[in-house]
């Protein structure tokens, strides 16, 4: 190879190395900054703010969700297994709110410990089935526990 | 370099990168690539809109992912080929290796407009927003300003060397947002899910669901071949007007 050509593949060489290793380092200091929300452990850790607005992030518990008479609140606990928060939301919920879904709620905390969300959001997982699928799934499993 | 004899092979390969040769190649090639991929996209639509089951949680509108995921794949995997033909012409000043880096942007911009655009469409029933500010949603964007960023560039210079050269620069930069792009969804919270085909453990897809997807991706694939092919020969005509290979090939045009 060429000298100049030699030299010219190091500065791009460099180039990359360097924009890589820069913004690595800004992203490594922003970490907590990018995640979308916090979890309920980190709120039960006193790391989500308090009084003011934050997202959380959390699974559905099976068997929590129950709506309040003459109006549209409804209520649910989120876990991430080991500690939980108990959400209020009034408004309308998206197709894949389920329990047992992980979503992701958007509101502040108050005194008490209940999250009064303004949006609720799901997320959904990386699985794509067909239901027969699912349903052999959680028969084989159900089988393999007894 | 030695002095032996190169292969033929080697030097119908080095014949290639030259202007003329590429541009009567690719000619050749281009029906016969434009055909495969529009059966291999025919199939997989066939297959993914019809014949795939509906999934057990989000019904029929998953099916989104069959123009989703090729384009958000092909959204990246042009940006390589952006980077690396920009390296090759900025080290090599291979004119060619320019042609193509010019011309991956607009195609590149174009997949990362529509996944941007399909995930939209399919987040608003799904998750219940259109946009969330995540990383993988964000760093998306920045891809496609990248792009934007890379046309808007090159096209401010006269001189297209000069400007192959300013945009390879920008390109090269950019980089770093490809490993952000394919991780965000594991080093960081999302509302985006976490990659289902690309990761090392078994594709957590139905079978079924699968096989149209990779026909699609991989039409997508020639479609980006094809539009890369055309868009370079016009480069090569454009920045060759004044050669003599040129005014014969538009002497015999007339002609026939």
């Amino acid at each position: 190879m060429k000298p100049k050509r030699r030299q010219r593949l190091v500065l791009v060489g460099l180039l990359v190395a360097g924009v890589g290793i820069a913004v690595g380092l800004a992203l490594l200091a922003l970490q907590e900054n990018i995640n979308l929300f916090f979890s309920p452990s980190q709120v039960a850790a006193g790391e989500a703010p308090v009084g003011s607005p934050f997202r959380l992030g959390g699974m559905v518990v099976d068997g929590s969700v129950s709506r309040v008479d003459q109006s549209l609140e409804i209520r649910f606990d989120l876990t991430d297994t080991a500690n939980t928060v108990t959400v209020a939301y009034t408004g309308i919920l998206p197709d894949l709110f389920r329990e047992g879904q992980g979503i992701v709620a958007q509101g502040s905390v108050n005194d008490n410990g209940l999250f009064t969300a303004t949006q609720v959001l799901a997320k959904h997982d990386e699985t794509y089935m067909p239901p027969e699928v699912i349903d052999a799934l959680d028969k084989a499993k159900a089988m393999g526990v007894q | 370099m030695n002095n032996t004899t190169p292969s033929a092979w080697l030097v119908r390969f080095h014949r290639l990168g030259s202007p003329p040769s590429f541009y009567h190649f690719s000619g050749l090639i281009i029906p016969w690539v434009s055909a495969a991929c529009l059966i291999l996209i025919v199939a997989g639509l066939y297959g993914g809109l019809y014949l795939a089951p509906t999934d057990y949680q989000q019904g029929e509108s998953y099916r989104i992912i069959y123009i989703h995921v090729p384009s958000a794949w092909m959204s990246m995997f042009v940006y390589v080929v952006l980077a690396t033909s920009s390296a090759i012409g900025l080290i090599w000043r291979m004119k060619l290796a320019e042609a193509i880096a010019r011309a991956t942007a607009p195609i590149g911009a174009t997949y990362t407009f529509i996944a941007l655009i399909t995930g939209s469409l399919w987040g608003k029933p799904m998750w219940g927003t259109w946009w969330v500010w995540d990383a993988r949603l964000t760093s998306e964007l920045i891809l496609l300003f990248l792009y934007l960023g890379y046309i808007a560039l090159v096209s401010a210079f006269d001189d297209r060397r000069t400007a192959s050269r300013a945009g390879a620069v920008l390109a090269l930069v950019g980089v770093v947002n490809l490993p952000i792009i394919h991780f965000s969804v594991e080093w960081w919270n999302t509302l985006h899910q976490g990659p289902t085909i690309t990761k090392f453990d078994q594709p957590s897809i139905a079978i079924s669901m699968l096989i149209p997807l990779l026909l699609t991706a991989a039409g997508f694939k020639l479609h980006f071949l094809v539009a890369l092919l055309a868009s370079v020969r016009a480069e090569i005509l454009d920045g060759e007007r004044r050669t003599a290979w040129v005014a014969e090939l538009l002497a015999r045009k007339k002609h026939a």
